[in-house]
């Protein structure tokens, strides 16, 4: 007889449907896409079996080097921004008890319930009379400021989560050690929220490099390629240039960055958790 | 470590990893084949027949067209059922590659001109060739030259431009200079009283020409409008089919270039054009914003509605005022038939059915411009000031085709490229070389 909670092949039927659902979503097209990333492929005509060249060309192109440059800038406007505004006002809220912050709350969430077309089309409304977007030197941290705009109030909804579990005993003991408002910040909240802020730099990272729709509805990666990402340049070669091959290719390294940046996002959180 | 190869192995296997795309097969031998077999019918003797039309006639009068027409077929055919796939332009060019090539292929579907489509789908041996339903029916009779060269390629979808019909169309759209009269009295006839009509609006503190390049396509159409200036049709079409010897770095490229940045120097154009969108930008001339629009004959109706009488349409004067019309244009996405349709003769007599001279009146009394020739005239000054000029275009043989039809990425080339030039980050010689070093890329591989 088998003690319970000692593992046993039947657990591998329960993980079946969901593995299923996973595999025929993800893992099927995700292997089919690197097959395909080996191939110069019209999408019409038979393919020619090309080995590895699309990632030399995903190298070699300077305007797909660009893209993914575009992409580190986005970074900063899409993930540190938006965690810097979330941190300090959570940690002012933190610090006195505020009327109305379930209405703050809802309102700064707002534009991460929009959806992301409705929110180019109108910023693209409202950078109109500026030009921005038709700056070859503006366009793209304009594009990334609506994604700081977007992305801030999930920050701050999710610090204030954290905040709210810290004890109030922890910040009573700093003001009595004579902390202020900085030394405090750094002492008590920061730590307290490393968990938090790990998963809104996993979400917002991902939302930054495998943005899309805010380059496509506002600039069409214009002026001239200022505003080109990776995203939009698998959009453009599979469907307008017919390069099916070169396009998944994009596609995988795409992917491959945002696993790995995630990945270590994640194990630098859990090593300081640990420590 | 087997588990895991095991796994990987089962994955490659669902995903159906073999060679992506059909077989493209002897197309020359196919296409011969097809067009033994193609014969003009008695339609109502056909029998039962269930035609699959994919189109993107969505909007206003292009609705309108297509649904008062195939009620007509199926009303003269009472044994033809046609099922119509509506679509947007950008879905049905982003999934007509699948459709035709699965299965369930439909009968007929418009597959836009130029490389990028129609040339992949002729490649792929995917659409038929229409010349002899074309001379039975007598379809070169309804279009110029130039129109029927745009939808033809040779069978292995290498030459564009000859070869084998493969489309014919039902509209046709001219890029021209849209002007208000309350502004212009007399439309200059010549480029240089244009040019003093600029300079005279920019005095008066006025949008000299209302230009939005965010959406970055509008810019070809002000190239190109000046282009036609310096470069003969016959140049611009030689460099679109890729015929040998064309190029886009030539002397007549580049003054055209230098003239649009003399423009954007002079500030003949919407300030931050680069920055605004097509749509403001026409709604500003729409509004009064100033004398000139440079664009295409789709914006009729909407200029017509906010200007009304004061909307004025002539082609960009030419150098010497009297000399042959030319312009930017061409005709509206081309009617096909799959390789796949079970019915390519009832398929033949419906687009026939949608470009005679019946359909034409159709086209003009729901407000379209068709581009075969017709009596009708439309109602509104603007709307024959466009019908006069497409007739002139035609019997001149001037109309000049899109440059973004010559390779599978000149679009997003060009369209960025155009974006540069006119903020003055490329000379007109980097611009004109960039652009042929881009297109050499594409014709030494074809």
């Amino acid at each position: 007889l088998r003690p319970p909670g000692e593992p046993r092949r039947v657990a591998y039927l329960y993980l079946l449907p969901g593995f299923a659902l996973f595999a025929a979503f993800v893992l099927v097209p995700l292997v089919h896409a690197g097959w395909l990333s080996l191939f110069a492929w019209d999408g019409v005509t038979p393919g020619e079996w090309v080995g590895l060249h699309n990632y030399g060309t995903v190298v070699s192109d300077s305007e797909l080097r660009h893209a993914f440059g575009h992409s580190a800038v986005l970074l900063v406007f899409y993930a540190a921004l938006p965690i810097v505004i979330g941190l300090v006002l959570a940690a002012a809220a933190s610090r006195a008890p505020i009327r109305g912050l379930t209405a703050f709350r809802t309102i700064l969430f707002l534009p991460q319930v929009i959806a992301l077309v409705v929110v180019a089309v109108t910023w693209r409304l409202i950078y109109q009379p500026t030009g921005w977007l038709g700056d070859f030197d503006l366009a793209l941290p304009a594009v990334g400021l609506v994604g700081t705009w977007v992305a801030y109030g999930l920050a701050f909804v999710l610090f204030m989560a954290g905040v709210q579990k810290i004890p109030r005993s922890l910040y009573d003991a700093s003001r009595v050690d004579g902390a202020g408002p900085v030394r405090e910040f750094f002492a008590v909240t920061l730590p307290a929220l490393r968990g938090e802020i790990a998963v809104a730099l996993t979400l917002t990272t991902i939302a930054a490099l495998r943005n899309f729709d805010l380059v496509y509805l506002t600039t069409s990666g214009g002026p001239g390629n200022a505003t080109s990402v990776p995203a939009f340049e698998v959009y453009q070669r599979a469907f307008r240039g017919g390069d099916v091959g070169l396009a998944a290719a994009i596609g995988i390294c795409l992917a491959a960055v945002i696993f790995l940046l995630t990945l270590s996002i994640n194990r630098v959180a859990d090593r300081a958790a640990r420590t | 470590m087997r588990r895991v190869a095991a796994l990987a192995l089962l994955l490659a296997l669902l995903a159906g990893c073999g060679t992506p795309g059909g077989d493209a097969g002897d197309n020359t031998k196919k296409a011969e084949q097809a067009e033994q077999s193609s014969h003009k019918i008695d339609v109502a003797k056909a029998g039962d027949v269930t035609l699959t039309v994919w189109d993107q006639e969505v909007r206003g009068g292009q609705r309108r067209q297509i649904a008062e027409l195939n009620a007509a077929f199926m009303k003269r055919y009472p044994n033809v059922t046609i099922k119509r796939v509506a679509k947007s332009f950008t879905d049905l060019n982003t999934t007509l590659k699948l459709a035709v090539s699965g299965d369930k292929a439909p009968d007929v579907v418009q597959a836009n001109q130029g490389r990028p489509p129609m040339g992949q789908l002729v490649k792929g041996g995917l659409l038929r060739p229409l010349d002899a339903y074309a001379s039975a029916y007598g379809w070169p009779d309804r279009y110029s030259s130039v129109l029927l060269d745009l939808n033809r390629f040779s069978p292995d979808g290498k030459t564009f431009g000859e070869g084998k019909l493969y489309g014919v169309s039902q509209m046709g759209e001219i890029v021209g200079v849209f002007y208000n009269r309350a502004m212009v009295s007399q439309p200059p006839q010549s480029f240089a009283d244009f040019e003093k009509d600029l300079a005279a609006a920019k005095g008066r503190g006025q949008t000299p020409i209302s230009f939005g390049n965010l959406d970055k396509w509008p810019g070809i159409h002000e190239f190109q409008s000046v282009q036609n200036l310096y470069a003969e049709p016959d140049a611009v079409r030689n460099f679109v089919f890729a015929r040998d010897g064309a190029s886009f770095d030539t002397p007549e490229n580049q003054q055209a270039a230098a003239k649009l940045q003399e423009w954007v120097k002079k500030g003949y154009f919407t300030k931050n054009f680069n920055g605004t969108g097509y749509d403001p930008a026409w709604a500003q001339f729409g509004k009064g914003a100033g004398p000139f629009l440079i664009g295409g004959t789709w914006l009729l109706r909407d200029l017509e509605d906010a200007l009304g009488d004061k909307l004025g349409f002539m082609l960009m004067p030419p150098d010497q005022s009297g000399a042959p019309a030319r312009a930017l244009g061409g005709e509206s996405l081309p009617f096909a038939i799959t390789s796949k349709s079970k019915n390519p003769d009832v398929a033949a007599a419906y687009i026939d059915f949608l470009t005679d001279a019946n359909a034409a009146k159709v086209l003009v009394d729901t407000g379209n411009l068709p581009a075969m020739p017709t009596n009708e005239s439309p109602t509104g000054e603007a709307g024959q000031d466009v019908f006069k000029a497409w007739e002139s275009l035609n019997e001149s043989d001037g109309l000049v085709p899109y440059l973004d039809y010559s390779t599978p990425s000149f679009y997003d080339q060009i369209t960025a490229a155009v974006q540069q030039m006119l903020a003055g980050r490329e000379s007109p010689e980097q611009f004109t070389g960039d652009l042929q070093s881009d297109y050499e890329k594409f014709t030494g591989s074809n």
